[in-house]
């Protein structure tokens, strides 16, 4: 566990650097950078000064040890935009983004395991078919409608919850929901499916033929043999609404990283950008390294590879 | 005589299948003396491992169980709840299943998978368990048993796995263990090991034990008594002595011709073979089963057979008046 655990970092920390490589260069490619900050009315003259002023004219390898150096002491570089720190702009809304992303997990969390093992114990019955609906129902339907009719209805006709901004957990409730449900259907169905599976083993017989109730049976032998792939999904959705809450920050004008990304590619606020780039592609390595590490624990089998 | 620790009495299982109800268990009858060993015998798919499975509760959902009795050790298994059939299952009465390669769970270790029965039926403590685990882990011939403990299932071979299986059934003590072919799915030079260690246990811890197999080698060594089973029916039944000695269905007859005996069975003549095919039992069916594929079948063979009783318990399901005659002897 440990060997394997070693391992892990070690391939984290490579693809960590790659990460790093490709969020540097994917904006040296989009163009040159002088000309984009200096703006469409800029002299040659303006170009050729913010260039030297940025450092842009000195070979790209530089430029990138540079930038890397900086960044792995804290240092992101300045907004073009706002009078901060890029660290400490994401530092502020990354709060914000860190809970909505974990009530949203949670909630989805709470949904799926649930009902995608009750489906699985209650195949093709009511029961299933019901979490099948609801599970397409939550597909289907696209989260910012979601958010808005969750506005509508808690918001302005009962008036329960705060419908915008990010002062109190209240705030956080309605978003999180849309956040969860709509990752929940992916997560139960596949709970669902490895339920199914798992429960017509033979080493579930086994486990009936020792005499254990229904509860361990099902929480104790079956699960843990059924959630892996479910966890390892789990680290991909908490990552999709780290980087992707976009649309539910916008929708509940919650000051995340997501308004934020939007808003500085919409500005062209290259640093702010990149920033937020490597933050989010790294979120994904340690989210990979998290899931991996608690699958092998899971199942010893995963040790060895 | 003591009260039998099983005692079955006309059991059937049905399964609803696609083209009707199969009747895979038909008319079953079987009792298994304390400390004594049962040998179930018959071709595959004959209901012989659903028969073990209908006495532990294991069946499939699908599946319904009927009989006239179904007693263990004297307490009624059909009437029985679900939480004291579970007090009973793994505690004193016991499974060995056929495939020790998925049957045990491969997220949690050895240690952990053979304590469970033992703390599950508070036959001690922690430390009790993992004594007693290590100490059958030996008894069963597994070498290193105290690291074995942590070692998870895709550690071990088949074999090993399946004398893990066989310490796990004796972890509680059983007064019971039902073997559903325990060596099918092993080398075979491994399969005679483990019979011969499941019959030593047997006696050394007095069990009953209700072994079924199709190697009739083994079944002449350590069965106390025998039940043939050919398509969901115990064609005969009776001591092992008087079923080997003196086969009265001719399809005993014909399963003890096909047992290759060294010195005896020369090369190249052809060991023992019954001709045709298991009868589809699918819908129902009326007389003897086995008419199609025997030799001596006559008109009475289409009707209801009825179950003839010899001396010592010893009874078949047979319209012939004598000794069935060896399928051998008629052919050549």
């Amino acid at each position: 566990m440990l060997r394997f655990t070693l391992r892990r970092l070690v391939l984290a920390a490579v693809v960590g650097i790659a990460v790093s490589v490709i969020a540097f260069m994917l904006l040296r490619v989009s163009g040159d950078l002088a000309i984009a900050l200096a703006g469409e009315d800029a002299s040659p003259a303006d170009v050729e000064r913010i260039r030297q002023e940025y450092g842009l004219n000195r070979p790209i390898i530089a430029q990138y040890g540079e930038w890397l150096w900086r960044a792995l002491r804290g240092d992101l570089g300045r907004s073009l935009f706002y009078p901060e720190s890029v660290a400490n702009l994401i530092l502020t809304r990354l709060p914000v983004t860190l809970s909505l992303a974990g009530m949203g997990l949670v909630i989805a969390i709470l949904i799926a395991l649930p009902l995608g093992i009750i489906a699985a114990l209650r195949r093709n019955t009511w029961v299933d078919r019901t979490a099948l609906g609801i599970a397409v129902i939550g597909q289907a339907m696209p989260n910012f409608w979601f958010g808005l009719l969750m506005i509508f209805l808690f918001g302005l006709a009962l008036g329960w919850l705060p419908i915008s901004g990010s002062d109190s957990f209240a705030h956080f409730i309605m978003p999180a929901i849309t956040l969860g449900w709509f990752s929940a259907p992916v997560l139960m169905r596949l709970t669902r499916g490895g339920m199914v599976e798992v429960m017509n083993s033979d080493y579930i017989r086994t486990a009936h033929a020792k005499g254990l109730p229904a509860r361990v049976v099902v929480l104790k032998h079956a699960l843990r043999n059924a959630i892996v792939p479910v966890v390892a999904l789990c680290s991909v959705q908490f990552g999709n609404m780290l980087s992707g809450s976009v649309v539910i920050e916008t929708v509940f004008a919650l000051q995340g990283i997501g308004y934020l990304a939007w808003e500085a590619i919409s500005r062209r606020d290259f640093p702010v950008v990149q920033g937020i780039l490597l933050l989010v592609a790294l979120f994904y390595v340690v989210l990979t390294l998290l899931a991996d590490i608690a699958n092998a624990w899971l199942d010893p089998r995963i040790r060895r590879g | 005589m003591s009260t039998p620790v099983l005692d079955v009495r006309h059991l059937a299982v049905h399964i609803p299948v696609a083209d009707g109800v199969l009747h895979a268990v038909r008319d079953v009858s079987l009792t298994v003396a304390p400390g004594q060993t049962l040998c179930v015998v018959g071709e595959s798919g004959c209901g012989k491992s659903l028969t073990s499975l209908a006495v532990m509760g294991l069946l499939p959902a699908s599946a319904r169980r009927t009989a006239e009795r179904m007693d263990f050790a004297g307490e009624d298994l059909l009437k029985m709840t679900p939480p004291r059939l579970r007090e009973l299952r793994g505690n004193r009465m016991a499974m060995i299943f056929q495939e020790p390669m998925t049957s045990l769970n491969p997220a949690w270790s050895i240690g952990d998978q053979l304590t469970e029965p033992f703390l599950r039926h508070g036959k001690g403590g922690r430390r009790q368990a993992t004594d007693r685990a290590v100490q059958l882990l030996e008894r069963v011939g597994i070498a290193a048993a105290g690291r074995r403990l942590g070692q998870y299932p895709h550690e071990l071979s088949g074999g090993l796995r399946q004398r893990v299986m066989i310490a796990m059934a004796l972890m509680c003590g059983p007064d019971l263990i039902l073997a559903d072919e325990p060596t099918t799915a092993l080398d075979v030079t491994i399969q005679a090991e483990i019979l011969h260690l499941l019959a030593e246990l047997q006696r050394e811890m007095g069990m009953g034990l209700l072994l079924v197999t199709h190697d009739l080698g083994i079944v002449a060594r350590v069965a106390h008594r025998v039940a043939v089973m050919y398509a969901g029916e115990v064609v005969e039944s009776g001591p092992t002595v008087a079923v080997f000695d003196n086969p009265r269905h001719p399809y005993t007859r014909g399963l003890i011709d096909c047992i290759p005996i060294p010195a005896r069975s020369r090369p190249g003549v052809p060991l023992g073979t019954i001709p045709g095919l298991v009868p589809n039992l699918v819908g129902g069916m009326e007389g003897c089963a086995f008419r199609e594929r025997c030799a001596f079948a006559t008109g009475p063979c289409a009707r209801a057979i009825p179950i003839v009783h010899g001396d010592d318990g010893h009874t078949w399901r047979c319209v012939l008046l004598e000794r069935a005659p060896s399928l051998l002897e008629k052919s050549t």
